[in-house]
């Protein structure tokens, strides 16, 4: 049976999926502004990131109407609970992707102090953990959120090998500082959008399984495995 | 036996909205505890076995298992017609007053006796397993005959100790500091929320060990449903107590134990936190959401 507040929740939903599309769009944007220094682009991405501040609040609004008027229960309750969370997971991953933005900016008023490879691979695992967390969310599978969860480590890994990497530049050539900084900061943005996508994993897994996967042992044991793999 | 709970298969579901259950890596996942605190199991009081009762040739509910557990709220939800009331008045047999009506099969233990066994009497059965109707029904008499009506007709003549029982129910009910200083009006010139509280005065004045509550509150105003409500959470030291209500939010804010019926059978029993948290069942979450029913 139909309810007539039922659109409500459809409208709440769609929202976390536009905001999950535009948070990918503009990580991706932000890591083309890096690698062609497209200054124009990077101030794209820095305007957008306004969108997804006012969706972030949107969704905020209707849950707690949502939660005042309707009385949520079980998944319908989850629902909104997790979506509260994601949103503010995506709307700090739109924060990152405009500080790489911004950070892509002073880098192009420089010489390239490396060819791009690491960076870029990272941020598409990240972008791919982001992905995979919003269709956890649309197809309701939590195995798929778990795969999420693992890649994690990856990017970890790869965020540290590029730290030892670029302290070892800055210590053998002193003029590359401020460069090899910007782009150790950019690496901590993007691994912080993995961690984003994770928590968004175990949101998922909580909304179509009642169980929260924080902070427990086998997931973490799993990822400790795949990170010796 | 402790706790039945009998799901229907999810094929079953009447809403082709409801929520999709997806495998899961259940290997992975069945170790970590879902969002709820189980309840403490407790005794089985009332043990209902494969139920099947009638009205004439209208089969009205079909293969009830079910458990009841000591000092425990249960709440029996379900829409209109599901079966739920006429569960609750098998209890204490308030079906014998119907013409037609029959248990085809299966049994009520109260205690592991068996309520329709020969010998036993439906009257002492239900001093044991008191009711609360929908519609508050004090007598036409005072607040204190009300209360003493039952043990009078068991004959006691003591008028200490009628005052004694008169005084504890009505404590226990949540009624006494409003009604002591005019026990000897009539009962009829309570209010609503006082007149139902004045009958589970007079349902435990003869001390039951399971009170049957057919919707208590749906005649109340919040306030007074409040005051049920509260009376019933204080009531569970005592007493085991069921409750009928079409009311989602006070089964969840009652209840320790929940039971959906649906068209005659028994849809899922659980702990109330699970059937309001994720209920195993889509027609029960469905149905507690307001889906259907």
């Amino acid at each position: 049976m139909k309810r007539f507040f039922d659109n409500e929740l459809e409208a709440f939903r769609s929202h976390l999926i536009l905001m999950g599309e535009k948070a990918i769009d503009q990580v991706r944007l932000s890591l083309r502004a890096l690698v062609e220094a497209n200054i124009s682009l990077a101030d794209q991405v820095i305007a957008g990131d306004d969108e997804l501040d006012q969706l972030e609040v949107k969704m905020d609004d209707e849950a707690i109407q949502y939660m005042n008027l309707r009385s949520p229960i079980a998944t319908e309750l989850r629902l909104i609970i997790v979506g509260m969370k994601a949103s503010h997971d995506l709307e700090r991953v739109g924060d990152e992707a405009s500080n790489i933005a911004k950070r892509a900016v002073k880098l192009a008023a420089e010489p390239q102090l490396k060819p791009y490879v690491d960076i870029p691979r990272m941020a598409e695992i990240a972008i791919e953990m982001l992905r995979e967390a919003l269709d956890c969310f649309l197809s309701g599978d939590p195995e798929r959120a778990v795969a999420v969860i693992r890649r994690d480590e990856e990017v970890d890994q790869l965020n540290k090998q590029l730290y030892r990497e670029l302290s070892s530049f800055m210590i053998e050539r002193p003029g590359t500082i401020s460069r090899a900084l910007e782009l150790m900061f950019i690496s901590k943005s993007i691994e912080r959008i993995a961690d984003h996508a994770t928590n968004i994993a175990e949101e998922m897994v909580f909304l179509s399984q009642a169980r929260d996967i924080r902070h427990v042992e086998e997931l973490k044991k799993a990822k400790a495995d795949q990170a010796k793999a | 036996m402790v706790t039945t709970t009998p799901v229907m298969p999810a094929s079953e579901s009447l809403d082709p909205s409801a929520p999709p259950r997806p495998a899961a890596n259940q290997r992975l996942f069945d170790s970590i505890p879902m969002r709820a605190t189980p309840v403490t199991p407790a005794r089985t009081v009332i043990d209902i076995q494969n139920l099947d009762f009638f009205y004439g040739a209208k089969q009205a509910l079909f293969d009830v298992n079910l458990a009841l557990e000591e000092k425990r709220v249960t709440a029996f939800i379900g829409p209109s017609g599901c079966g739920k009331s006429t569960l609750l008045r098998c209890l204490n047999r308030m079906n014998d007053l119907i013409d037609g009506t029959r248990i085809a099969r299966g049994s009520i233990e109260i205690r592991g006796i068996d309520i329709h066994r020969r010998d036993v009497d439906p009257i002492e059965l239900r001093k044991r397993v008191g009711m609360v109707f929908q519609k508050s029904n004090p007598f036409p008499k005072s607040i204190y005959e009300n209360i003493v009506y039952g043990l009078r007709l068991q004959g006691v003549r003591d008028k200490t100790r009628l005052d004694e029982v008169v005084e504890r129910s009505l404590k226990g009910a949540a009624l006494w500091d409003e009604v002591k200083d005019r026990l000897h009006e009539s009962g009829l010139g309570l209010s609503g929320g006082q007149q139902q509280r004045l009958c589970i005065a007079r349902a435990i004045a003869v001390e039951p060990e399971v009170i049957l509550m057919d919707e208590p509150c749906s005649a109340l105003d919040p306030i007074a449903t409040a005051k049920i409500e509260e009376l019933i959470h204080d009531l569970k030291r005592d007493y085991t107590i069921v409750i009928v209500t079409h009311s989602m939010q006070q089964a969840a804010r009652v209840s320790d134990k929940t039971a959906f019926f649906y068209m005659g059978k028994l849809v899922e029993y659980n702990d109330t936190r699970t059937i309001f948290m994720h209920p195993a069942n889509a027609q029960t979450e469905a149905y507690v959401s307001g889906r259907f029913g």
